[in-house]
């Protein structure tokens, strides 16, 4: 057996049901440290499901999720995001009627801790944790390209710049992995080039990346390795160009040849 | 440029067509049989008031007010600059001092109606922490103000414990009752959750009414003490000599001091990691169950917090009246209470307060027409919700909102 390198996220042989619709079935991978990992398929294919089973929305009907060696089963989401893995929606779900500011200050919540006293009073301690979560936030602000944007209502910043958010927010709750949900949806081939960049910038921060993407640009460009699923099944992982050549992802993604 | 007006015009001769339509019915029909002149002269008095708005309205879109208008806008706009310049704290401290003058001069009415409005503020901003911040619907929330009520009530009728302890064990009390109401509801969402609440409401009421041991049922509590306090006695040295705050003006400092209580406790939380926690909650529940935040608790903190409020207001209530009785605690007051956060703007603790007089202070200047009142009222409503769906003094949302201090 191969040395197993300190793996922070891995799934085994998972499998969600819903009454009589098999979303995954023994689906099994993991994400390693220092890597981008891109989970594809067809629409359908149970990626969102993947995304909603880590981070503890649906419950599993078999197998395991371990982070850092513990399994998060079973845990709430907010659970989750404590444990360090921070996500981000396909449809777009920001606080809409709060700055952009507060949007990411609400994602610093797992990491503060002053309650009702500490508010009303305005103790000293509070004062300094709330100064803390809002220089983390403007950071995170910063870094996803959003600083001036600070004070704007999120439902009036432009499209690519709410998913920006998404992910400055997700970013804000110091995550060790975070999951991106179709993070270059409707976005022109300049945005997604950015959001490459980006991305990359996020793991040079120390932060894995486990994302659903369909622009295969943008997954072929960033991911080191790549997880395909259809219909639930897991039917191919690997580095980018080996996935590509996969008979069973052409035939997933194109049908069967004719003459077969 | 015409036709435009004509346009006007005739929106408004309808609408005073369907007004009058409206109040017919109302006024006209009458145990003696029809009659059209009262209605037609409360008609034509609303006809003529409107069409002078309109009349002005016109003269300022051709700009033949701008003579006037204009100085009067820039000044406007300079002794606003020149307010904001102050500083935060010298404003309240001037607010507070200007609120501290009433009892001075004011007569037993004027002070009576002002206690009564802080009382509903305290209950609205109460309120608004539930449903403005944390976007939950609660249509019982007036229980809790009987909750603290009869808390003090009883305390002080058995035990005669001062109204200062009362206060906590009220606002705790009404916090475990938020708890109650809170925990099996926490799973539901809008109209669901607004049905429980609305049956919860009534749930304490009947208690109230029916439980004759303790409650004494719908006959109520006698003979609460008010407010006390040891005040020192310089006449023949010093002693310390107690005295009951029975009078109007010695209640007012002290509902103006649970209502400042009430404002300052309320925008702190707003302002801090758990009013943005509910109002993410309320944005988006799901979203911020993933952003870390624990809704359940958020959401429970949020009825206890409400309920804290609402039971402050409910035990000097108690102690104001001297008495209570369970038709203090009806579903109108909670109907009373929403409309007043919905009206004023819902999360903005200025509007909540504007909402609170136009819905205490108005109707007592409009006490001529009783009966109309709450034809009024609707319509009022109605016309608010149309224009100004996010009410008078709508939030405030701008990135410095948690540098703004107090």
């Amino acid at each position: 057996m191969p040395v197993l390198l300190m793996s922070t996220l891995t799934l085994d042989s998972v499998s969600v049901r819903f009454g009589g619709l098999q979303a995954l079935a023994d689906v099994s991978f993991s994400v390693q440290q220092g890597q981008i990992v891109g989970l594809i398929g067809p629409n359908g294919a149970g990626k969102t499901t993947v995304f909603n089973v880590i981070t503890g929305v649906y419950r599993t009907s078999g197998g395991q999720v371990n982070y850092d060696g513990a399994s998060i089963l079973g845990r709430r989401p907010h659970q989750v995001l404590a444990a360090g893995i921070a996500r981000t929606f396909q449809n777009i779900r920001l606080f809409q009627n709060m700055t952009a500011l507060e949007n990411v200050m609400v994602a610093r919540h797992c990491r503060t801790k002053s309650g009702v006293l500490g508010a009303v009073l305005r103790s000293p301690g509070q004062r300094k944790e709330e100064a803390g979560i809002r220089e983390a936030a403007q950071e995170a602000l910063e870094f996803m390209g959003l600083g001036k944007y600070a004070a704007e209502v999120a439902s009036s910043l432009p499209y690519g710049h709410q998913r920006r958010l998404e992910i400055a927010r997700a970013l804000a709750s110091s995550p060790r992995t975070i999951l991106l949900d179709e993070p270059a949806a409707g976005m022109n081939p300049a945005e997604s080039k950015d959001l490459m960049g980006y991305i990359q910038r996020i793991l040079e921060r120390g932060v894995n990346v486990l994302m659903v993407e369909h622009d295969m640009k943008v997954v072929m460009g960033v991911c080191q390795h790549i997880v395909v699923l259809d219909h639930g099944v897991l039917i191919a992982q690997g580095a980018p160009e080996e996935v590509q050549k996969d008979p069973c992802v052409i035939e997933a993604y194109l049908g069967q040849p004719a003459d077969n | 440029m015409t036709l435009e007006y004509k346009k006007i015009f005739q929106k408004w001769a309808l609408g005073l067509a369907w007004f009058y339509l409206l109040l017919w019915p109302l006024m006209g029909i009458t145990p003696d049989g029809l009659s059209f002149a009262p209605s037609l002269k409360v008609w034509a008095t609303v006809a003529a008031g409107t069409a002078f708005f309109l009349f002005i309205w016109i003269l300022k879109q051709q700009g033949r007010l701008d003579f006037f208008s204009r100085p009067a806008i820039s000044l406007g706009r300079s002794v606003g600059k020149a307010v904001g310049a102050l500083p935060n704290k010298l404003l309240a401290v001037a607010a507070i001092a200007a609120l501290c003058l009433p009892p001075l001069f004011a007569g037993r009415y004027v002070l009576d109606v002002s206690i009564n409005v802080m009382i509903y503020v305290c209950l609205g901003l109460g309120l608004n922490i539930v449903v403005g911040l944390c976007g939950l619907l609660d249509l019982g929330y007036i229980a809790f103000y009987g909750v603290g009520a009869y808390t003090y009530a009883l305390l002080s009728i058995n035990y005669a414990v001062p109204f200062w302890l009362c206060l906590p064990v009220a606002a705790g009390m009404a916090a475990i009752a938020g708890c109650i109401i809170g925990y099996p509801t926490l799973r539901m969402r809008g109209d669901y959750l607004a049905i429980v609440t609305l049956g919860f409401g009534e749930i304490v009421r009947l208690i109230l009414n029916n439980w004759m041991e303790l409650t004494n049922g719908p006959n109520g509590i006698l003979g609460i003490n008010a407010p006390g306090v040891w005040w020192p006695n310089w006449a023949d040295g010093f002693t310390l000599e107690h005295i009951w705050l029975k009078k109007l003006p010695y209640l007012y400092y002290v509902i103006l001091g649970l209502a400042l209580f009430t404002i300052l406790a309320v925008h702190r939380l707003n302002y801090s990691r758990i009013g943005r926690a509910w109002e993410a909650i309320r944005e988006d529940e799901t979203a911020a169950e993933l952003m870390g935040v624990n809704t359940f608790r958020l959401k429970l903190l949020a009825y206890a917090m409400g309920a804290v409020f609402g039971g402050l207001a409910g035990a000097f209530f108690a102690a104001r009246m001297r008495f209570v009785s369970p038709n203090s605690f009806l579903f109108i007051e909670s109907a009373m209470v929403l409309s007043m956060v919905v009206l004023g703007g819902m999360a903005s603790i200025p509007g909540i307060i504007l909402g609170t007089l136009a819905l205490i202070a108005l109707p007592e200047f409009f006490r001529d027409f009783e009966q109309y009142r709450m034809l009024a009222f609707g319509g009022a409503m109605t016309i608010m919700m149309l224009f100004r769906p996010k009410g008078l003094w709508p939030a405030k949302r701008l990135g410095q909102r948690s540098e703004e201090s107090q």
